[in-house]
């Protein structure tokens, strides 16, 4: 039973009729409404403030709270680090002691970026540190030209330019052997090798666990599963010293070589696992779109599925990195000096004695510049990356 | 369920005779489990130059999985294919080969998400046809146009609708210039309006003598273009006729309880 309606301009469909709704049997709307603005949103800091944290009573006094806490919590340490800190001069009769001494950071500078290498080398160091800044800048700044161009030098010829620079021994350079490196230069050497390494080693030995032929997955499941399975101590350990048990005495593998090797051979293993993961979720279809437009196993990974699959497990890629960035400090259990032991020496030497805070203060922020940095580009890179799937 | 195709429908006569000619896809006594599920039984079949080939049947009969043996997407353990001469054995240069030359829609769309739609078009004639690419973005443009999508050229998948996304996708194997074309239920993840869109495309191919084989639930699409109606059922060809055969008068009953079903509303 239809009621015949001579449509008004906007007719509701559910009129209110004596306090109660009353449903028509048959409704047509003429006119399709135009969008409209949203109602009017709090905006700007204040409005953030409004919405976030103050946005009720209960709420009102848990900010209040947490923002006293905050300012109990960190006034000291803010007062103990820069207000009341020491930054000028050069030996310990420069500092006070009513804060945190930064003397000694500055006075041991030199000391902390190149370790023991030779001063009359140094400029070796800084040019291969400047040009290492130049390639990550030029690589990361977004619309600079020739990316891949640079990517490819920076993977190819930086490691061959760095290992002349900083080894010596050819073209006129004095030889700089690996045990006289340290500080925040080895700290980045091994970092960016372990780095540099563990991913495209990752990510092969991630196809070859998925691959079908028996070997290919076993050797990988092998490689994986072992050096997953050894903490990376004991990884250097047997690197510096059992080693050389197995090889023949006129084989010298240097120390620095052998923790490099180590180190890249076991975050590949982890870094094989992340991949893996972002691989697993590829929809099947992606593989069997590119099977039938007739791309090759190669093309197929490397056009269609890994772009994917890495895209998605950029934090997972991040984290690893991060945490092998970190994990470089172990290389002291084989003698080497990175940027946290160089520090703790400084700590024996008698003139400096009791800096321990400042010391490890300004490790820790050390090591936070740096992962913060790897962390803050993975999101910028994330978010260029999105693109609406 | 159908949906009305309004097109002229003079091609199916002629073609027929098509299929005398050497055959452009041959399956003999084409076998293949899924472990032991036996999913496809004693299939043969021959499919003629430009001949347009509908296969139907009740979901689990098997339709997808044959056409999908044809590029080597399920692997089969008896029986021979054949594909425009090529026999298909384990050897992945002859699967690449046939691959090349026949190109699918899947039922899912399968465009590459990270990339533009122009370059899910270019992708595989740079990489697999060494094509330079100018004259890759040219034939793309062409196909573009031919499914009425060359506007969206710069766009993502993820911003076009579900219509839009399948055309690309039928430009995209175009690109490859397939002898044969495979449609594995092109319009089946679509809403009805975005069927029209797609079948429409589809018929304009088929009638510019593309060989096809659908799998679909478009007996619409069946009746206008199709040369052969194929009915699968467990794995097996059950009857194989011309829709007007095939439809009015189908000797089968199993095929007849099925149209039964499909037409009935």
């Amino acid at each position: 039973m239809s009621e015949r309606i001579d449509p008004p301009a906007n007719p509701p469909v559910n009129p209110p009729s004596e306090g109660h709704l009353v449903p028509r049997a048959v409704a047509t709307r003429t006119e399709m409404l135009d969008p409209r603005p949203a109602p009017d949103m709090r905006h700007g800091v204040v409005g953030w403030l409004r919405t976030r944290l103050f946005n009720g009573p209960v709420n009102s006094v848990v900010s209040l709270v947490v923002l006293a806490v905050l300012v109990w919590g960190l006034t000291p340490l803010v007062q103990w680090a820069l207000i009341d800190a020491d930054w000028i001069g050069t030996t310990r009769d420069a500092c006070s002691g009513e804060g945190a001494c930064w003397v000694f950071i500055s006075a041991r500078f030199e000391t902390i970026v190149y370790g023991f290498y030779p001063d009359a080398a140094r400029f070796r160091v800084d040019i291969t540190l400047a040009l290492l800044a130049a390639l990550i800048a030029w690589l990361v700044i977004p619309r600079l030209p020739a990316k891949p161009w640079v990517g490819a030098f920076a993977l190819v010829g930086f490691p061959i330019i760095a290992y002349v620079l900083l080894l010596g021994g050819h073209f006129g350079l004095a030889y700089v052997p690996t045990r006289e490196w340290g500080g925040l230069m080895l700290t980045l050497t091994v970092a960016t090798v372990g780095i540099v390494g563990s991913l495209p080693l990752g990510v092969i030995l991630a196809l070859g666990r998925r691959s079908k032929m028996p070997l290919v997955k076993s050797l990988s499941v092998v490689f994986i599963e072992f050096w997953r399975g050894v903490p990376l101590i004991t990884v250097l350990f047997m690197a510096s010293v059992m080693l050389p048990l197995f090889v023949p005495d006129e084989v010298e593998f240097d120390k620095l070589l052998r923790a490099l090797i180590g180190i890249m051979f076991f975050w590949s293993a982890y870094m094989a696992e992340v991949v893996r993961g972002g691989l697993q979720a590829i929809p099947k279809g992606q593989e069997e779109a590119a099977k039938a437009l007739g791309l090759g196993y190669w093309r197929r990974m490397g056009l269609i599925v890994l772009p994917q699959a890495l895209k998605l497990v950029i934090p997972g890629i991040v984290n690893t990195f991060i945490a092998l960035f970190k994990d470089t400090s172990l290389v002291l259990i084989i003698g080497l000096f990175d940027l946290l032991a160089i520090i703790r020496s400084g700590l024996t030497d008698t003139n400096w004695l009791g800096f321990a805070t400042e010391g490890y203060v300004f490790a820790a922020l050390m090591f936070w510049v740096f992962c913060f940095s790897m962390s803050r580009y993975s999101q910028v890179l994330e978010r260029k990356l999105h693109r609406g799937h | 369920m159908s949906t009305h195709i309004s097109t002229d429908s003079a091609a199916h006569a002629a073609t027929a005779s098509a299929a005398q000619a050497s055959p452009m896809i041959e399956v003999q006594g084409l076998n293949k489990w899924y472990g032991d599920f036996h999913v496809l039984r004693d299939i043969d079949l021959g499919v003629g130059r430009g001949e347009r080939i509908v296969i139907c049947g009740p979901s689990g009969s098997g339709k997808s999985t044959l056409i999908r043996c044809l590029n080597h997407l399920e692997e089969h353990q008896q029986g021979r294919i054949e594909v425009d001469g090529v026999t298909m054995t384990q050897d992945v240069k002859r699967i690449e080969q046939i691959r090349r030359n026949v190109g699918m829609v899947f039922q899912h769309f399968n465009l590459f998400p990270h990339l533009s739609v122009l370059e899910n078009c270019c992708i595989a004639q740079t990489w697999v046809q060494k094509r330079p690419r100018r004259e890759a973005e040219a034939t793309a443009m062409e196909y573009l146009e031919r499914v009425r999508i060359a506007d969206q050229a710069l766009k993502y998948p993820g911003q076009l609708s579900g219509g839009q996304q399948q055309r690309v996708a039928i430009a995209r194997a175009l690109c490859m210039k397939p002898e044969v074309m495979l449609f594995d239920e092109p319009t089946s993840a679509l809403d009805p309006e975005m069927i029209k869109e797609v079948l429409d495309v589809m018929v304009e191919l088929a009638q510019d003598g593309m060989t096809m084989l659908c799998v679909t639930h478009e007996m619409g699409f069946a009746k206008t273009v199709a040369d052969r109606v194929i009915f699968m059922d467990q794995g097996q060809i059950i009857e194989q006729a011309p829709p007007e055969t095939f439809f009015n008068h189908p000797e089968s009953e199993r095929t007849q309880l099925f149209l039964s079903q499909i037409l009935g509303h």
